[in-house]
């Protein structure tokens, strides 16, 4: 069967203020809305029109971490995911284990595409798509804004910093997504009904012989540096008179 | 004591100047040999200017036809293979960087940092996440090799040197993947100083309404001699090309003046432009978030203040 495999992290939404907790262990997650990592939902979107183009058959979304990533699956399965795979873990996960534990449902699933967001707003880390790919030993097409799928390969359109390249890869691949690959749809309320009845499994890291121990542990977190706050200007000449005194100008 | 490569980044036979600045982050480990590796069909050019910058003891080179347009699936295997006995494998934060870091440190079993924007020590890094809300330090457990990418806009390029390191060229025996095929590159190919190493950058924002409107923005950074960029609102409205967009998701930068019109200032936005030296402000909205990291703001209309400043920089000169 064509299947797509798609990642789907749960992370702190990003209309959130971040806050640094006081003493500096983390930052403030308590009471806070969490979402679909907005890249996630953009690589669920880009699964479910390849399977519209009748070119897949099946989308399975998975996600790793606490019990409360059911919440996001179930919304993955009310924007039209046919199924879920829950690996649960209250450990911290770092993308090398993350990818690991992706390649362990990718080599059960034996899909066509893995589609992950090219990263997670939370860690910013940008890393266990390149990871998946070279562990699972296929190809890898980092911040698509354009996939075309023929036959065996696919060929994507990626912003790099250049502008736009064009790799053509053969299936199967992971592909990462970036912001301007698609606009993903608004899920309805029927479909919320309909994804309580859809399967989800839950699995243990243990269960898939994976590691979840950390090797980049984190030590401490800090607020960013203020920028302190300038002066507001009248004018045109005024600015330019600042500037030139700076010699900016 | 700390052996670092460095993946080497370059376009059109030059090196980028974001690899000199991976080779000064390098150096602020105590006691780093620092190693430059250039992969390229013909890396003579770029393996001479990496021998140049300060710090670097050795370049070594890999030549095969197959880089002449780098793709991480294709370069990974050798890189990979090159780390051999390095406890740091560092590549920029570039979609270059970004793309090609984690392929490696998955083939080598090695933890990545990403975006490190200070050194600690030789275990222990600083990097910013939630879009620079909060910056975290990270330890590696001591004896692990650590791949990285840098983020460029945190690092001055190390100087250029007289004296020129060896160069070496090796050939690594990884096969190299037929998978991965490149296509193309459409590059908007144009004068302007490339944004990343600008001094002065003149950027926009959903406000200019329309690409036509972008011109007067292109205008005034022509007579300054500053690099275009834009807001995601301007470049998902399709005012403005991809490779324009500066953030979270976009290109991070450090000029020393950037100048933002008609741009709100999202914390994604804001994330890109931090480490600007000094931020010019212009919108409309006095309320706009940007305002309350400009140095110098003022409140207006773009499309009359941008021709006015243009003047005023016209008759100075």
């Amino acid at each position: 069967m064509n299947r797509i495999l798609v990642s789907i992290k749960r992370v702190v939404d990003y209309n959130v203020r971040i806050r640094v907790k006081p003493d500096g262990t983390g930052v403030i997650t308590d009471g806070v809305k969490m979402s679909v990592n907005p890249f996630d939902e953009i690589a669920l979107e880009e699964a479910l029109r390849i399977k519209e183009k009748g070119l897949a058959e099946e989308i399975v979304a998975v996600s790793i971490g606490p019990a409360d990533c059911q919440q996001q699956l179930r919304t993955a399965l009310a924007m039209g995911a046919d199924r879920a795979v829950h690996v649960q873990t209250d450990a911290v996960v770092e993308p090398g284990s993350a990818a690991k534990l992706m390649l362990k449902i990718v080599e059960r699933e034996q899909p066509m595409l893995a589609i992950l967001g090219k990263q997670a707003i939370d860690d910013d880390c940008n890393q266990t798509g390149q990871m998946l790919a070279a562990l699972w030993g296929r190809p890898q097409a980092t911040f698509a804004s354009k996939v075309e799928i023929s036959g065996d390969t696919a060929q994507v359109t990626r912003e790099v910093d250049a502008g736009l390249e064009v790799l053509e890869v053969d299936l199967p691949a992971v592909i990462t997504t970036d912001l301007r690959l698609n606009e993903p749809r608004y899920v309805k309320l029927p479909d919320i009904m309909k994804a309580k009845k859809k399967p989800l499994e839950t699995i243990d890291p243990s269960a898939l012989g994976v590691s979840t121990v950390e090797r980049l542990k984190a030590v401490k977190f800090d607020p960013p540096s203020q920028r302190s706050k300038g002066v507001m200007v009248k004018d045109v000449g005024e600015l330019f008179t600042a500037l030139r005194g700076k010699g900016l100008v | 004591m700390s052996k670092i490569l460095i993946v080497a980044e370059h376009q059109g036979g030059k090196l980028n100047a974001a690899t000199a600045k991976c080779v000064h982050c390098a150096s602020q480990i105590a006691g780093a040999d620092i190693h430059v590796a250039v992969f390229a069909s013909d890396p003579a050019s770029v393996a001479s200017d990496a021998a140049r910058i300060t710090g670097v003891s050795k370049v070594i080179t890999v030549a095969h036809a197959a880089h002449a347009n780098p793709m991480a699936a294709t370069i990974a295997p050798q890189l990979a293979e090159l780390a051999q006995g390095y406890s740091h494998v560092f590549g920029p934060s570039t979609t270059f960087g970004k793309d090609l870091m984690p392929r490696v440190a998955a083939l080598l079993d090695a933890p990545q940092a990403s975006d490190i924007m200070a050194v600690e020590s030789a275990t222990r890094f600083r990097r910013p996440i939630y879009a620079g809300n909060a910056i975290i330090t990270v330890e590696v457990v001591a004896g692990t090799q650590l791949v990285a990418t840098v983020r460029t806009a945190s690092f001055d390029a190390a100087q250029s040197s007289t004296s020129a390191a060896a160069i070496e060229s090796a050939h690594p025996s990884a096969t190299l993947p037929q998978h991965t095929r490149f296509v193309s590159v459409s590059a908007a190919r144009s004068d302007r100083p490339d944004m990343q190493t600008a001094k002065k950058v003149v950027s926009g924002g959903r406000a200019l309404a329309s690409a036509d409107n972008f011109k007067i923005l292109y205008q005034l950074a022509d007579r300054m001699g500053a690099a275009v960029g834009a807001s995601r609102a301007a470049v998902d409205a399709g005012y403005a090309p991809n490779d324009m967009q500066v953030g979270q998701t976009g290109k991070i930068i450090a000029p020393e003046l950037y100048l933002a019109f008609g741009i709100s200032g999202a914390i994604q936005h804001l994330t890109g432009i931090k480490d600007a030296r000094t931020i010019v402000a212009v919108n409309k909205d006095p309320e706009a978030p940007i305002f309350e990291v400009a140095d110098y703001g003022l409140v207006g209309d773009l499309f009359q203040i941008v021709p006015e400043l243009d003047k005023l920089i016209a008759s100075s000169n």
